[in-house]
């Protein structure tokens, strides 16, 4: 059966885990029918753990090559989230973040080899 | 809740359809490349619908995946994509006053389906919870009819992304997009000096401590970028209310 080709429990469990993740993080304050709020300090932490957990998962993946730092310059990769990070704060828009990033990926990926 | 009659039947559940349709091209895009990336990071087509369908967070998928194709310990990936996924508690304590006269059931429903497209719409639609219960429907079904186009939107383009990446070859590269929805969530959240600041310390951290075994960099990263930056807010607050 194509389907479950390569399933494993562990994956299914780490979704399973994620789904429940999602459930609390989104209506994480409707859960309870009491009035409260969260402390100062951690509304504040709130702020910036969204930001720093995407640029922990996304500039290592952008920039590192085999565990390395750049070891060349040539990666179609920095080059397609640089242009796509232009055109995001350009045109606030994901379709065309998504197209201007691959139009700029693709070609030095496919026909250089980057 | 899309589901319900008393939703779906009244007139500002269409008006919710109409209010996200422009943004549900986004959202399609969005789920047709993170389809392809879960098939390209070697997931099974059991997993990457099952992901689609239940997980529902594409910022938070997207995240998990390499750290899934990598082996990272089943901790450090939930603990990253709660760490994603943490804007979402900010919108549900946002949120909150206007639906909290909602059964506890309906109300957990409609927080899992609001993701940030649905909650800026909506926030930008009302500015205020409704103050009688006329009011209070029709802000429930204009949430539900925005919650509900965005959700057949992503699940029909994620479940096709999985069907195409059978087809195109990894070589090609596709997956890539997934890497660039990721850039422009970043890009949405990076609005203040502080929040750069923010990035630039966890995307140093995350690449100094790549070696770490079992990307424990990326949770080290959180940690460090998150106290920094709080120690720093603390210094930068002057009488008259400095806003970083």
């Amino acid at each position: 059966m194509i389907f479950f080709e390569g399933t494993d429990v562990w994956t299914v469990a780490v979704i399973a885990g994620l789904t429940v993740v999602t459930f609390i993080t989104r209506s994480f304050f409707f859960i309870s029918s009491e009035e409260w709020t969260l402390p100062e300090w951690a509304q504040r932490g709130l702020q910036y753990a969204p930001i720093a957990a995407l640029a922990a998962v996304v500039f290592p993946e952008v920039l590192m090559q085999q565990g390395h730092f750049m070891p060349t310059w040539m990666d179609a990769r920095w080059v397609g989230a640089l242009v796509g990070g232009a055109v995001y704060f350009w045109k606030r828009n994901v379709l065309l973040t998504i197209l201007a990033g691959m139009m700029a990926y693709l070609p030095l990926h496919l026909l250089l080899a980057w | 809740m899309f589901l319900k009659a008393e939703n779906y039947r009244h007139p500002a559940f269409m008006d919710g359809v109409r209010d996200a349709a422009p943004q549900a091209t986004g959202v399609a895009a969005w789920g047709l490349m993170t389809g392809v990336a879960m098939m390209n990071s070697g997931m099974s087509v059991m997993e990457s619908i099952a992901m689609t369908l239940f997980v529902y967070a594409g910022s938070s998928q997207l995240a998990a995946i390499p750290l899934i194709a990598a082996g990272a310990p089943a901790w450090v990936i939930l603990a990253t994509g709660f760490c994603v996924n943490l804007r979402f508690m900010v919108f549900s304590l946002h949120l909150r006053p206007y639906l909290m006269h909602l059964p506890r059931f309906e109300r957990l429903m409609h927080g899992y389906l609001t993701a940030d497209m649905s909650y800026i719409l909506f926030t930008r639609r009302f500015a205020k919870p409704g103050s009688d219960s006329d009011e209070q429907q029709t802000q429930t079904a204009f949430l539900a009819g925005n919650t509900c186009i965005i959700w057949v939107s992503w699940m029909a383009t994620s479940l096709f992304g999985i069907y195409l990446a059978n087809i195109i070859p990894t070589a090609w590269g596709l997956g890539f997009a997934g890497t660039l929805c990721l850039v422009s969530i970043f890009c949405s959240l990076a609005s203040t000096k502080m929040r750069f600041f923010t990035a630039g310390v966890a995307a140093l951290t995350a690449i100094a401590a790549y070696q770490l075994p079992l990307k424990f960099n990326i949770l080290l990263a959180i940690v460090v970028a998150v106290i920094l930056s709080m120690s720093l807010e603390r210094f930068r607050k002057t009488p008259q209310g400095y806003e970083a």
